[in-house]
C-alpha cells in the first residue's frame, strides 16, 4: 500500500482539482436547492447563485401537499406511495430473475450460452420509445393495459438484460472450484444457488438493486404510458406539476418538487455509495 | 464444470422464461418495429406495405441529417469525455485523500438525478441572461460571454456538458472498482525499480484496466443512445431543431406529428448503427475473454 | 340480531317503503352514473381551476370524473399517451384534442358520435360555420369545442408606448418605425421566446398581415403550392426575417410567459402573442387599456385566427359511462360552464350570443371580433396551433420557419422553397 503522501505542491493541486470538480458537480443541486428556499419574488429579483435571504421551507410544503397536477391538488404525496408500490416489485423481481440468469450462464453454461447471453446483451441498447405502442398492444391483449403490474412487468422485462449482465460477470470471478467440490458432495443446483452462491453476492446484490431501484424510480416515459389512473409514479406528478404549458410558474415550488421526486434516489447513492463501489470492486466491472 | 446428463435440462429450464420473454421482448419489438418502418402507419398502426418510402423520406429529411450529426457529435464527445473525465477522477481519488467518501458521494450523486428533476436548473445555468454569463458578468468581467445554449451551432456542446455531468462520477466508480482490483505487487515492484507514479500508471495501471474499460464503454455508449430526457429537458431540440438526436427525431415524428412509419424507420437506422459499432466489439472481447 | 321492541315496529313500518324507494332510487342513479376518464393537460392556474369547474358540474350531475392529467408540450406528452390506450384497447371518454387531429382520430373510427346531445341543445345554431365543421366527422358531432383563443394579437406595454409617444402600429411598416424609435431608447422592441411554435406564431401573424385573410387561408391553411412560392410570401418571410434584429440575443428556448413578463416589467414594449398571454398581465395585477394594450397583430385587425381547444369523445363499451359522456358533452356547451371556464382561463365563449359583462375588454373587444369575421369569412384556424394542417405538414413547416429564424445563411428564396417542400409532409 502507498503511504499517505505529505502536503506537497502536487498534493494541493490534487486537492484543488478535486475541489474544482466537486463544485462543477455540485452546481445544479445548489441552485435548485437555493430556489426552493426562495419566495418567487426573490427568485425573480436576484442572481441565479444568491443565498436565500430569507429561507422558508413554504414551497416544499406546497409541492408535498398542495400543489395542482391536474384537477387535483393533493401535491406529491399521493404519487410517491404508487411509485413505491411499482418500484419494490420491479426491482425485487428484476434482480432475483438476473441472479439466477447469471448463475446458470456461468457456472451452467451449456451449447450457446454465450450467444444468448450476447443476445440479450444487444437489447439493452433499444431506445425505449420503440417499446410504447406494442407494449400497449400486448398489455392490452394480456388485460393488463394501465395498471401498475402492466407497468412492473414492462420495468422488468426492461431490466433484465442488465440485471443479468451484473450477476453473471460477477459469479464468473467466484472460482469454479466450489461450484465443483459442492456437486461432487452431491449438492443440487438449487442448493449450491442457495448455499454457496446467494451468501456470496452481497456486492453484486447492492449494485444491481441499487441501479435497478435508480433507473425505475426516475423513469417517466413508461410510468406516463402504462401506468393506470391510480398508480402514476412521481415522475409524472413531478411533470404534470413543473411542466405547465401556461399561466404563472412557481419556480421555488418547482424546485421543491424536484428535490421530492429525487430524494430518495439521492438517499440511496448518499448513504450505499461506498458499497455501489465495494460491489462494483468484488467484480461487475470485469469482463 | 459439472456436466452430468441428469441435471443439465434443470439449469435450461431456470433460465428459459425469462430469457424467452425477454429476448422475444427485445427482438420482437424490433421486427415489429421493422414492420412498421415499411408501412404506411401515420397516427396509428396500419400495416400497409409501402416498401422502402419511409427510409426515403427519413434520407430526404434536413432534420434527420442534423440529428445523425449531432448523435456523431455528442455520441463522441460524451462517450470520450465521460471516460476521460471518469478515469482522471478516478485516479486522483485513488491516491489516498480523506475527504474520499464525501467527494465520491458527490461526483457520483448526478447519476441518482434523471433530467426531468435537473433539467430546469440547467437551463438557467447554461442561459446567458439568468446563468453563468449574467453571473460571471456581475463579477465585472463584461466581455464574458457564454450564449452556447442559444446558438443553433453550440447549443450541442451544452447538451455534452450536461451529459457529461451525470455520467463521470458513475463512469469514475467503475474505473475505481477496477483500480482498486489491481494487484499492489505489481505496482510496488515497479516502485521498487525507481518508476515514477505518472509513469507507473501509463505502463501498468492503465493498460490493465482494459476489461473494466469494456463494461465501462458499453454502459457510457448505452447511455449515450438512450439520451432523451437530457435533449428534451434542456434544449427539447432547439434552437430550431439545432440539438435534435435520433431519439428525439424518432418519438416527435411517430408520437407528435403521426408519422409513425417514418419514426419507425429512423429507429431502425438507429438500431443498425448501434449493432455496426457495438456487435464487433462485442465479439472480439467476448471471445477473447473466452480464453 | 334481536327482535325490534314493540314500539319501534310501527316507526319503522312507515319509514320502511321510504326507504326501500330511496334505495331504488339511488340504486337507479348509481346505475346510471358513470365515470369519465379525461385526458388534458391543464395542470395548474388558471385552467387547472377550469377544469375543476367542469369536474364539479360533472359530478354535480352524480357522475365520477377520473382525472388522466399528463402535462408538458402543449400536449405531446398526452398524444403519446393516448396513441398507447387507444391501441391497447383502453382509451379514456375525452381527450384534449383540436383541429385536424379530430378527423385523424374519427378516420380510425375510435370516436363517438355526441349528435344526440348536438341536436337537443342546437349547436349548429350556437357555433359558426368554420368552428361546428371541426368538430364534424362526416357530418356527426364527435367532439365538442370548450373555448376561443384569438392568436393574432399584439400586446403592448402602455407606459413604454406613451414615454416613445408612440401609438399602437396598424401595418407592419408601421410597426418598423414604431420599433427603431424604440431601439433608441434601449428598449427591446418585440419580446420573443425562441421556440418552434412562437416562431411560427409570428410568422402567421406576419402573413396574415402581409398577405390579408384570403392569402393566409390559400397559402397556411389549403398549403396551395402556388400561394407558398408566391411574391407575397417571399415578401411575407422577409418582413418575418426582419423582425429578428428587434428581438434580444437571449430570445432562444425562452418558454412564452418570460416574454411576456418582459413587457410587463418595460424591459420590452411589445409581444405578439396569443390572448392567455392577457393571464400573465393580470396575475400581475395589470389592467387592460390603462397597463397594457391589446389590439390585432400589424395589418391583421379584420382577421381573427383562432385557437379552439376542444374535447373529442371516444367510443365506449360501458353504457353508464356513455350516459355520462354525453353529460360531459352537454355540460361543456353550457353557458354557466362556458362563462366560468373562459373567465379563468382567459379566452372566450366559442358558444355565440353569451353576454360578456363579466369579462374584461380585451375579451370583448375579442368576442365582437369573432362574430364579425365569422360573417366575413375571416375567422382562421392558427396554424402554430394545431388548427389549420394535420401534424405531419405543421411540424414539417415549423421546422423550416424555425430554421429561416434562427440561421444566418438562409435567404427568403430558399426559405420559401423549404416552406413548400415541408407542406408537402405527410
Amino acid at each position: 500500500m502507498m503511504a499517505r503522501p505529505r502536503l506537497s505542491p502536487a498534493r494541493l493541486l490534487l486537492l484543488g482539482a478535486l475541489l474544482l470538480f466537486a463544485l462543477f458537480f455540485l452546481a445544479p443541486l445548489y441552485v435548485m436547492l437555493s430556489a426552493s428556499l426562495k419566495s418567487m419574488d426573490e427568485i425573480r429579483n436576484s442572481s441565479l447563485l444568491a443565498l436565500p435571504t430569507s429561507p422558508s421551507l413554504q414551497a416544499w410544503a406546497t409541492a408535498w401537499s398542495a400543489a395542482c397536477t391536474g384537477t387535483d391538488c393533493g401535491g406529491l404525496k399521493p404519487f410517491f406511495l404508487n411509485s413505491l408500490l411499482m418500484v419494490l416489485p420491479a426491482v425485487g423481481i428484476s434482480t432475483a430473475l438476473g441472479a439466477l440468469n447469471g448463475y446458470v450462464l456461468s457456472k451452467w453454461r451449456f451449447r450457446g450460452s454465450e450467444l444468448l447471453f450476447a443476445l440479450m446483451l444487444f437489447g439493452v441498447f433499444m431506445p425505449m420509445q420503440v417499446v410504447l405502442l406494442p407494449m400497449s398492444q400486448v398489455l392490452g391483449w394480456l388485460g393488463l393495459a394501465s395498471s401498475v403490474w402492466g407497468l412492473i412487468l414492462v420495468h422488468v422485462l426492461a431490466g433484465i438484460p442488465s440485471t443479468t449482465l451484473f450477476f453473471r460477470n460477477y459469479y464468473a470471478g467466484l472460482p469454479d472450484e466450489l461450484i465443483k467440490a459442492a456437486t461432487l458432495d452431491g449438492a443440487s443446483f438449487w442448493q449450491i444457488f442457495r448455499r454457496i452462491v446467494l451468501p456470496l453476492s452481497a456486492p453484486i446484490l447492492v449494485v444491481t438493486l441499487i441501479w435497478q431501484f435508480t433507473n425505475i424510480w426516475n423513469d417517466f416515459l413508461y410510468g406516463v404510458v402504462f401506468s393506470g389512473a391510480d398508480s402514476k409514479p412521481i415522475t409524472v406528478g413531478l411533470n404534470n406539476l413543473a411542466n405547465t404549458s401556461s399561466s404563472v410558474k412557481e419556480y421555488n415550488v418547482d424546485m421543491a418538487a424536484a428535490m421530492i421526486a429525487g430524494l430518495p434516489t439521492l438517499l440511496v447513492y448518499a448513504l450505499a455509495g461506498k458499497y455501489f463501489v465495494r460491489g462494483l470492486t468484488a467484480g461487475a466491472v470485469k469482463g | 464444470m459439472p456436466s452430468r446428463a441428469r441435471t443439465l435440462w434443470l439449469p435450461k429450464l431456470v433460465i428459459a422464461p425469462s430469457f424467452a420473454l425477454s429476448l422475444l421482448f427485445i427482438y420482437g419489438l424490433m421486427a415489429w418495429n421493422g414492420v412498421l418502418s415499411l408501412s404506411a402507419s401515420r397516427m396509428l398502426p396500419n400495416y400497409e406495405f409501402v416498401g422502402l418510402a419511409q427510409y426515403e423520406a427519413l434520407f430526404e429529411s434536413e432534420r434527420w441529417w442534423v440529428a445523425l450529426r449531432n448523435l456523431g457529435i455528442f455520441g463522441g464527445l460524451f462517450v470520450g469525455g465521460g471516460m476521460a473525465l471518469g478515469l482522471l477522477l478516478a485516479i486522483l481519488l485513488d491516491q489516498k485523500i480523506r475527504l474520499e467518501g464525501l467527494l465520491r458521494t458527490i461526483y457520483l450523486y448526478p447519476m441518482a438525478l434523471s433530467f426531468i428533476v435537473t433539467g430546469t436548473a440547467w437551463k438557467w445555468m447554461l442561459n446567458p441572461g439568468l446563468g453563468l454569463e449574467h453571473l460571471v458578468q456581475e463579477w465585472g468581467f463584461a466581455d464574458f460571454s457564454f450564449g452556447w445554449l442559444v446558438d443553433p451551432d453550440m447549443a450541442i456542446y451544452c447538451v455534452v456538458i450536461a451529459g457529461i455531468w451525470q455520467s463521470a462520477g458513475f463512469v469514475m466508480a467503475l474505473f475505481l472498482a477496477g483500480l482498486r482490483g489491481i494487484d499492489d505487487s505489481i505496482i510496488k515492484a515497479a516502485q521498487v525499480d525507481g518508476a515514477s507514479l505518472p509513469r507507473i500508471y501509463w505502463r501498468i495501471i492503465i493498460p490493465s484496466l482494459r476489461p473494466v474499460f469494456f463494461s465501462t464503454l458499453m454502459v457510457v455508449s448505452h447511455l449515450a443512445i438512450k439520451s432523451f430526457d437530457l435533449v428534451m429537458a434542456l434544449t427539447a431540440g432547439g434552437p430550431g431543431y439545432a440539438t435534435d438526436l435520433p431519439a428525439t427525431y424518432m418519438y416527435t415524428m411517430a408520437f407528435s406529428r403521426g408519422q409513425i412509419g417514418l419514426g419507425a424507420a429512423s429507429a431502425t437506422i438507429m438500431l443498425a448503427t448501434v449493432a455496426a459499432i457495438v456487435v464487433p466489439y462485442l465479439y472480439s472481447e467476448l471471445r477473447g475473454a473466452r480464453r | 340480531m334481536t327482535h325490534p321492541r314493540a314500539s319501534g315496529h310501527r316507526p319503522f313500518a312507515a319509514v320502511a317503503p321510504l326507504l326501500t324507494a330511496l334505495s331504488l332510487s339511488l340504486a337507479a342513479q348509481l346505475a346510471t352514473a358513470g365515470e369519465v376518464e379525461v385526458l388534458h393537460w391543464w395542470t395548474s392556474g388558471g385552467e387547472a381551476k377550469a377544469a375543476q369547474a367542469l369536474k364539479a358540474s360533472l359530478q354535480a350531475k352524480g357522475h365520477g370524473w377520473k382525472d388522466f392529467a399528463v402535462a408538458g408540450g402543449g400536449g405531446d406528452s398526452a398524444m403519446t399517451v393516448l396513441k398507447s390506450r387507444v391501441v391497447s384497447g383502453n382509451a379514456p371518454a375525452a381527450a384534449q384534442i383540436k383541429g385536424p387531429s379530430i378527423q385523424d382520430w374519427a378516420r380510425e373510427g375510435v370516436l363517438a358520435s355526441i349528435d344526440e346531445v348536438a341536436r337537443a341543445d342546437k349547436w349548429d345554431e350556437l357555433l359558426p360555420k368554420v368552428v361546428s365543421a371541426q368538430m364534424k366527422y362526416r357530418g356527426s358531432y364527435v367532439a365538442v369545442p370548450v373555448n376561443v383563443h384569438r392568436v393574432n394579437w399584439l400586446w403592448i406595454n402602455a407606459d413604454v408606448f406613451k414615454r416613445a409617444g408612440l401609438k399602437p402600429p396598424l401595418s407592419w411598416d408601421d410597426f418598423f418605425s414604431a420599433a427603431d424609435a424604440l431601439r433608441k431608447l434601449g428598449i427591446t422592441p418585440l419580446a420573443h421566446g425562441g421556440q418552434n411554435w412562437q416562431d411560427l406564431t409570428l410568422f402567421e401573424a406576419v402573413v396574415l398581415g402581409v398577405g390579408g385573410a384570403d392569402f393566409y387561408a390559400k397559402a397556411l391553411v389549403q398549403l396551395d403550392q402556388s400561394s407558398l412560392t408566391s411574391d407575397t410570401m417571399e415578401r411575407a418571410l422577409a418582413t418575418f426575417k426582419r423582425l429578428k434584429p428587434y428581438t434580444d440575443k437571449n430570445a432562444p428556448g425562452r418558454d412564452w410567459n418570460l416574454a411576456t413578463a418582459m413587457v410587463i416589467k418595460g424591459e420590452a414594449a411589445m409581444q405578439i402573442m396569443g390572448d392567455w398571454a392577457k393571464g400573465e398581465f393580470v396575475a400581475a395585477g395589470k389592467q387592460p387599456g390603462k397597463d397594457f394594450l391589446c389590439v390585432a397583430a400589424p395589418g391583421s385587425a379584420k382577421s381573427f385566427s383562432y385557437n379552439i381547444d376542444s374535447f373529442a369523445m371516444f367510443k365506449l363499451k360501458n353504457e353508464a359511462n356513455s350516459r355520462a359522456q354525453k353529460d360531459l358533452a352537454a355540460a361543456i356547451m353550457a353557458p354557466e360552464f362556458q362563462e366560468l371556464f373562459n373567465l379563468n382561463k382567459g379566452s372566450i365563449p366559442v358558444r355565440m350570443g353569451m353576454k360578456m359583462d363579466r369579462f374584461d375588454d380585451c375579451a370583448k373587444t375579442s368576442a365582437q371580433d369573432f362574430a364579425s369575421s365569422a360573417k366575413a369569412g375571416s375567422l382562421l384556424p392558427s396554424i402554430a396551433h394545431g388548427m389549420a394542417v394535420p401534424s405531419a405538414s405543421e411540424g414539417a413547416i415549423k421546422d423550416a420557419i424555425s430554421q429561416y429564424w434562427n440561421s444566418d445563411r438562409l435567404s427568403a428564396r430558399d426559405a420559401m422553397k423549404k416552406l413548400a417542400a415541408a407542406a408537402r409532409s405527410k
